[in-house]
């Protein structure tokens, strides 16, 4: 069986970006619609792909699927969303109060939490209040609420009216509290989440190592809600029809090993394997396909060229070390191979002579880099985020938690899990590292990302315009920004891979750097199939797919990109 | 007794988003609560979320107007007592006639004995 069986009302498809949640969610609900079945599918990804997928164009309200009867697909943007609503509170003050005040209105409602609770907002529509979908069997959404936003919601303390009280207090929801109005809506919501016989969530993940893991975590949160209606749909998997390429025989080997060692947990769920198919999922056929787990390749893939981009990261080395020292931070969602990039660079500087610091979040990498292989003049160090997100919670707590009472902490232990604090917590451990860069190479593989720098921009004039007189911003994070920002001294390169959903989301990392005032210095594109000398068919087909990607990374997304074959001994 | 304060557009009042907790922000909670306590209503407006009430008094728009650093402005019965900074518990009580707090008598600053 290659597809998830859902034989509820209601499913959720979540996992990383790049996993296939927008490809198989279409394909499964196809699949239903050509079984007879009324099916609403329904994106709230902000870069979304549901029209190309699906071969239409798409709003806000559902749209018949041309050539496909009973099938129909709605796309919200939550950011979007946000923005409406950003705009809505904003609005009936301009002219009334001082720009400055409008000014710090609107940054207010520019954070991951507005963005965050504004996507829940649009769930709940539809989820929360049954007549808006009356008219269809199935309501598949190709996304889903994250663990924070559904454990804030169910915090009686969140609607308590705790936020607007005079004893103060912190929340994600607080942005939000203009929609107090909706708490009955999102009850309802919360409620026909956790309920089996409405929702299934599935779990969707490559077969490799993070993405089953990320699977793992996503799995605890919603089991520890009281989602029980999980499986997992394991996609893209791959064995070589005839052993002998290289390149094949690594990655059948791969995703063998993955699937063997997955968490237990994990193991034990219903599960589904979709194997990697010749063609990319977009249109109907290319879903039916997947429907049918149809890996076979009728004819041999017409070669295309491989755009003109320098191979390796020989070049950029180069002109890293040119420079004599600073920050190279490597960026870019998980999954993309930022660690591999961040460790072959920091060797390639320390076997020029250079004195070169590799950081690193993964445990792997760092065992693999500071034992296995010593290299003269590198020094590897390696940051934990649950280390450092316990570090800061307790400082927090500590320092925060002694005034507030039993609601209040609950709020505040709640805000302390969110992602912003995750990325706060890691952000110092960062800023412990770049200070080093004064005299040596720094090699980040934990760079923090746009939103929070824009964060702490925020948080600096903050401190520094309002609270002149008990600013306590560390020194390192004050030096740091200017630092960040400056070509000369840090180094951001972007990672991506040559598929449609990385990309997009690498640009629009860039966009978020841009906001915060970094240009990045390169882009990566890392394991290409096309430029690995594969012969294998299905994976020389899946190769030329990635033509088109990293002909728009070279051509308009980056001035100095260069493209990395697929290797079999990368980690 | 009546206090309003008008804070700044915050994401989180504890700072918990922002690079390093602001215990004065933590603390300033408390005392509110302590004023509560002892009778004195108190109403706390954060720009982003109610603008309404800042947009409603005249005289925390000429505040904004002077400057947006001009916030927090604490309001007592209707009265501008301070602007651009929180106010400690002691000035808080000062200010509003109240007891000075039991416990600040109990130890010196920096006895260690809190």
């Amino acid at each position: 069986m290659a597809l998830p069986s859902i034989a509820t009302r209601y499913a959720f498809f979540t996992g990383k970006g790049g996993v296939g949640k927008t490809s198989l969610s279409c394909a499964t609900g196809l699949a239903l619609a050509e079984a007879g079945q009324r099916v609403l599918i329904v994106s709230t990804d902000p870069a979304s792909n549901l029209d190309e997928v699906l071969g239409t164009p798409l709003g806000a309200a559902p749209t018949p699927v041309a050539d496909a009867t009973n099938l129909f697909a709605l796309n919200i943007d939550p950011e979007a969303a946000a923005q409406a609503y950003k705009e809505r509170m904003v609005a009936p003050y301009r002219g009334v109060l001082p720009p400055a005040a409008i000014a710090s209105m609107e940054e207010q409602f520019s954070g991951a939490c507005t963005v965050e609770i504004a996507a829940f907002d649009e769930f709940a529509k539809l989820l929360g209040a049954p007549e808006a979908t009356a008219g269809f069997d199935h309501v598949i959404f190709d996304t889903a609420p994250t663990g924070h936003t559904l454990r804030l919601l169910t915090l009686p303390s969140a609607w308590s009216g705790f936020i607007a009280s005079s004893t103060g207090g912190a929340s994600c929801l607080g942005p939000l509290a203009g929609l107090d109005a909706q708490r009955a809506l999102y009850a309802a919501t919360v409620a026909h989440l956790a309920d089996a016989a409405m929702t299934t969530v599935v779990l969707v993940a490559r077969p490799d190592l993070p993405a089953l893991r990320e699977a793992e975590r996503t799995r605890g949160e919603l089991a520890e809600l009281g989602v029980a209606n999980l499986r997992l749909a394991v996609n893209g998997v791959f064995a070589a029809a005839r052993p002998g390429d290289a390149v094949a025989d690594a990655m059948t080997r791969r995703a063998a090993q993955a699937l063997a060692e997955m968490p237990a947990t994990l193991a034990a769920l219903p599960r589904t394997e979709t194997p990697l198919i010749p063609q990319g999922t977009v249109g109907l056929d290319g879903l039916r396909a997947v429907a049918r787990g149809d890996a076979g390749v009728s004819q041999p893939a017409a070669a295309p060229e491989v755009p003109p981009l320098p191979r390796g990261l020989d070049g950029l080395i180069d002109e890293i070390a040119a420079a004599g020292r600073g920050v190279v931070m490597t960026m870019g969602k998980g999954g993309v191979g930022k660690t591999a990039v961040a460790a072959e660079i920091a060797v390639a500087l320390a076997r020029r002579g250079h004195k070169a610091t590799l950081t690193t979040t993964d445990p792997a990498a760092h065992v693999a880099w500071s034992v296995r292989e010593p290299v003269e003049g590198l020094e590897v160090t390696r940051v934990d985020p649950e280390r450092e997100v316990a570090l800061y919670r307790e400082e927090v707590l500590a320092k925060a938690g002694n005034g507030l009472d039993a609601a209040g902490r609950a709020m505040l232990e709640e805000d302390l899990r969110s992602p912003c604090t995750e990325e706060i917590a890691v952000f110092r451990a960062f800023a412990r590292t770049v200070d080093q860069g004064k005299d040596r190479f720094v090699v980040v593989d934990t760079a923090p990302t746009g939103h929070t720098i824009l964060l702490l921009d925020a948080a600096e004039s903050y401190h520094r315009e309002v609270l002149r007189t008990q600013a306590d911003m560390p020194e390192a994070v004050r030096d740091l920004l200017p630092r960040l920002r400056d070509p000369g001294f840090t180094r951001a390169i972007v990672v991506t891979l040559p598929e449609s959903t990385p990309v997009h989301e690498a640009e629009r990392l860039q966009a978020d750097l841009g906001r915060a005032g970094i240009a990045p210095f390169a882009w990566v594109v890392n394991q290409s199939l096309l430029a690995s000398g594969t012969a294998d068919p299905l994976l020389a087909r899946r190769g030329a797919a990635e033509a088109p990607f990293i002909a728009r990374v070279g051509e308009a997304l980056s001035r100095r990109a260069v493209l990395v074959p697929w290797r079999a001994d990368a980690p | 007794m009546k206090l309003e304060v008008f804070d700044p557009a915050m994401c989180c009042s504890s700072g918990v988003c922002g690079p390093d907790v602001d215990p004065a922000l933590v603390a300033f909670a408390a005392d509110l609560k302590w004023l509560a306590e002892r009778g004195v209503e108190v109403r706390r407006y954060n720009l982003g979320q109610e603008p309404q009430a800042f947009a409603a008094n005249p005289a925390v728009v000429r505040e904004m107007e002077a400057g947006i650093e001009r916030l927090p402005v604490l309001v007592l019965d209707g009265r501008v007592i301070a602007t651009g900074a929180y106010l400690s518990r002691d000035q808080l009580a000062r200010k509003l006639g109240i007891a000075a707090p039991a416990a600040s008598g109990c130890c010196a600053p920096g006895s260690g004995c809190c």
